[in-house]
């Protein structure tokens, strides 16, 4: 009767059961024969999961990204990790609130930890939606201050977009790999690739439809493709005598129109290859049928 | 990259009497659609459409030959084809979709390919992409007071406009032509197109214009994989009669001058702008550049 009672207090004393688990789910990973995969998590800030949702939707492009080339090291919804491990790249998702000391510091860490932050969506890049919030919700009504993660912390590249859709996290995906552990001309390609949304991440962290008029219209660079409105994601946007006319009412501060502009960035040294590049994608994944 | 990459490149016209009856030039675009359009190679094509005011270019999606038809010919003012590209594959439930725009419209369809920012599921969804030579484009207003106000044509009388051999001519339905010469219409051009290093769509996998070509026939580069294959089915199918580009007059040398000339001129443009502005210390404050 007396040694049971001391086993069952015992257990509680020790209490690391997290780490036991963490390392266990490493050990079986270790074992798979994919010898130089990446390591890649999603930081679930004040988003509402679409972000996640659309890197889902690769479907089997994501089991195959998980397969052969990202060891998914963190993840709420998919991982059973407690605090932010150490990983290459991590993609944030949703806004910061300052409200909210734990989400701080989950991002500071997640800062700390990665080599490379993505902010992964609108409200990570932008505020987004969540740039409207004023308090008064429930169910926590002091939550007021939702700020883009890029106001808290160094951010290196920005998917704008609401959501994000899965081929452009793809390609940031594969482009990631290539550029930690791809031969030098993959590395000097993904580099070409990333560059311009690394160059957004340096841009700020306001965004909104305006963003047309002042940076496209007002520069004289607009020829009224069209491809803004193409890519607004609550039609905010239409086109009136061949140039872009916003409804500022509807736009809800994403960045996709800019980002997407052919004149806000055109890196012809990789559109070019457009050809090859849409190859190589489709060879990484295993669906290039050529 | 003057002309860009190309696997081949030849004089052609269509070969359906009533498509080049009606046709800017060779009638190649609707043709090609046409083609692609029976065989499922595209389930539909977004192509410039009737817009509210008269010559006015509205983009559509066009599902049906007849559709086709009745967009053929050219409007020289802007036509925002990019903004269906998404809306073809939502709306329309297109699979295949076909699409024809100018060279900075190309550049569009690539961007939103490999950086499709804000295109879900579009970009594998291209299955043709047609591009058309372009030296400049005008918003509606100054086409309006190009072809009125200078060609004394009202809109609504007009049966076809056309540029080449340095005039901007507009023909009546009675048969009357009025010219303008083309450096006249420069001011009405649309500042965008400065910067502008693309004469020859580069991007598109199949491009076409009249320039190089004799009257009624146009010039056709065959770009990408998928435009070669396209471009053999239908010379396969008898859709276009071709001659070798180095028979024809005036050829490639006039297609690499205008296009030679037209990166020359923009890219001092696009040089000028890096030093537009000048800060009290002397640095440039610059306009900004895309590229």
């Amino acid at each position: 009767m007396v040694q049971p009672v001391a086993e069952v207090v015992e257990k509680p004393a020790e209490k690391p059961g997290d780490v036991k688990i963490e390392q266990k789910v490493e050990v079986t990973k270790e074992e798979k024969p994919v010898a130089e995969k990446i390591t890649a998590g999603h930081v679930h800030l004040s988003g509402c999961t679409g972000c996640l949702v659309s890197l889902a939707d690769n479907y089997e492009g994501l089991f195959k990204l998980l397969d052969d080339y990202v060891d998914w090291v963190y993840d709420l919804t998919l991982a059973d990790v407690r605090h932010v491990p150490e990983m290459d790249v991590a993609f944030v998702e949703g806004s910061v609130c300052l409200n909210q000391d734990l989400a701080v510091e989950e991002l500071r860490e997640t800062r700390k930890n990665s080599k490379i932050v993505v902010a992964l969506g609108g409200c990570a890049c932008y505020g987004n939606v969540t740039r409207f919030g004023r308090g008064g919700q429930w169910n926590q009504p002091s939550h007021e201050a939702f700020l883009p993660i890029g106001d808290v912390i160094d951010v290196d590249l920005y998917i704008p977009g609401c959501a994000p859709t899965p081929q452009q996290i793809l390609h940031v995906a594969v482009m990631a790999y290539l550029l930690l552990k791809g031969s030098d001309e993959q590395k000097e390609l993904a580099t070409s690739y990333l560059k311009p949304l690394m160059d957004l991440a340096k841009r700020g962290t306001e965004a909104c439809g305006c963003d047309l008029m002042f940076d496209v219209i007002n520069q004289s660079l607009c020829m009224g493709c069209g491809l803004c409105a193409a890519s607004c994601p609550v039609r905010a946007i239409d086109m009136v005598f061949g140039k872009p006319q916003i409804d500022t009412s509807l736009c809800i501060k994403c960045g996709a129109c800019y980002a997407q502009c052919p004149r806000s960035f055109l890196n012809m040294d990789v559109i070019n290859e457009f050809e090859g590049i849409t190859e190589l994608v489709a060879a990484a994944m295993g669906t290039g049928g050529e | 990259m003057v002309l860009g990459n190309y696997k081949q490149c030849v004089s052609a016209r269509a070969t359906d009497r009533s498509i080049l009856a009606r046709a800017q030039d060779g009638g190649i675009v609707t043709q090609l659609f046409a083609f692609a359009l029976d065989e499922g190679i595209i389930d539909g094509a977004i192509v410039a459409g009737q817009g509210e005011q008269p010559w006015q270019p509205e983009p559509i999606v066009a599902t049906t030959k007849q559709e086709l038809f009745a967009a053929q010919g050219t409007r020289y003012n802007i036509c925002p084809n990019m903004a269906l590209l998404k809306e073809a594959t939502r709306s329309y439930g297109l699979d295949k979709v076909g699409v024809v725009g100018t060279p900075c419209q190309m550049q569009a369809v690539r961007k939103a390919q490999l950086y499709p920012v804000g295109m879900r599921y579009v970009g594998d969804k291209i299955a043709l992409a047609v591009g058309i030579f372009c030296m400049e484009n005008f918003p509606y207003q100054g086409f309006e007071a190009m072809t009125e106000d200078f060609c004394n044509v009202k809109l609504e009388s007009a049966a076809k406009m056309d540029i080449g051999k340095g005039k901007y001519s507009v023909y009546t339905e009675r048969g009357a032509v009025s010219q303008m010469p083309l450096k006249h219409t420069l001011k009405f051009v649309q500042p965008g197109c400065h910067v502008c290093l693309d004469y020859v769509a580069n991007l598109a996998d199949v491009s076409t214009g009249s320039v190089g070509s004799p009257d009624g026939w146009s010039t056709v580069f065959v770009r990408t994989k998928n435009g070669d294959d396209i471009w053999a089915k239908a010379m396969a199918a008898g859709c276009f009669e071709t001659k070798p580009i180095e028979e024809v007059k005036p050829g490639l040398e006039l297609v690499t001058k205008l296009a030679t000339d037209k990166i020359t001129k923009n890219q001092k443009h696009v040089d000028e702008r890096a030093t537009f502005g000048v800060r009290a210390d002397g640095s440039g404050k610059a306009l900004r550049s895309y590229l």
